[in-house]
């Protein structure tokens, strides 16, 4: 199965997630109080997240914090900016074609 | 010129498809033309520095165009877009695929799917790009734009607002 960091944002849940432990380093249980769903679930996508690279787990005492890897993160920030950058810039310059076609056409 | 031009782009990965809506100041014959036409097209297509250069285009379904981006330093990115349905000024669709300078296809490719609709004068297009493989669609933007910059990490929310949009 793919594991990356595509399939990490892929499902609802865990982008909730990741917003969540964007902010502190969170205890499964905690991150679970937050959820509707089953921590079973919710253990299930952390597992996900892990195996993607996304997120990091830290022993403290007798509990386990989970926290975001920023660094992973800006991967796909980067990947959708470059992306919407390349269409911002095709369009602009189509405005600017299509306002000289019309002023031709005048 | 009107500034609020209405801009969406979204990606859904569930159905790997990519969708892009933008508005134009222009009525629908003169943007299908910009669309259509290869001596437009090879105006607006490449986002500056990148120029595009088109070996020959064949607007009919079953033709097809031959066309590179080429970088600053003359590097040409060569790709394929085969029509493979057209309805005049409403939609047209195609295969694309990158190449090589020979024209052999480096698949697997993607289908892009546009519509054209006339409102008071503007003219909306919408783009849907289907893409075989994630990977594929990864390829698509890494492709010699390598020089997009990163947004801050408070960016992060509305990022993420935008890919759920359709998930």
């Amino acid at each position: 199965m793919r594991r990356d960091i595509f399939q990490a944002i892929a499902d609802p849940t865990r982008r909730a997630i990741i917003t969540l432990i964007a902010l502190q380093a969170m205890t499964p249980n905690a991150i679970a109080d937050n959820f509707n769903t089953s921590r079973q679930s919710v253990s299930k996508h952390l597992r996900i997240l892990t195996e993607c690279n996304l997120v990091k787990q830290e022993q403290q005492g007798r509990e386990i914090y989970y926290s975001l890897e920023i660094e992973k993160m800006k991967e796909i920030d980067k990947w959708l900016n470059q992306f919407r950058k390349i269409w911002e810039a095709r369009f602009n310059q189509l405005d600017k074609v299509l306002s000289t076609m019309k002023k031709k056409k005048k | 010129m009107k500034t609020d031009l209405l801009f969406d782009l979204t990606v859904d990965k569930t159905t790997k498809t990519v969708s892009i809506t933008r508005e134009f100041a222009a009525d629908l014959s003169l943007v299908w033309d910009a669309y259509t036409k290869q001596e437009i097209l090879d105006q607006w297509w490449a986002p500056k520095p990148w120029s595009s250069k088109t070996k020959f285009m064949n607007f009919e379904v079953g033709g097809r165009r031959f066309y590179a981006m080429v970088s600053p330093e003359g590097q040409e990115r060569w790709s394929v877009q085969k029509y493979t349905s057209i309805t005049p000024k409403t939609n047209f669709k195609f295969f694309n695929a990158f190449a090589d300078a020979a024209e052999n296809l480096e698949l697997p490719g993607s289908e892009w799917d546009l519509n054209f609709s006339e409102q008071n004068g503007m003219t909306k297009v919408n783009i849907s790009i289907y893409n075989e493989s994630l990977a594929r669609l990864e390829k698509m933007v890494e492709m010699g734009f390598k020089e997009g910059s990163a947004m801050q990490l408070k960016n992060l929310e509305e990022l993420l607002e935008t890919l759920s949009h359709r998930s």
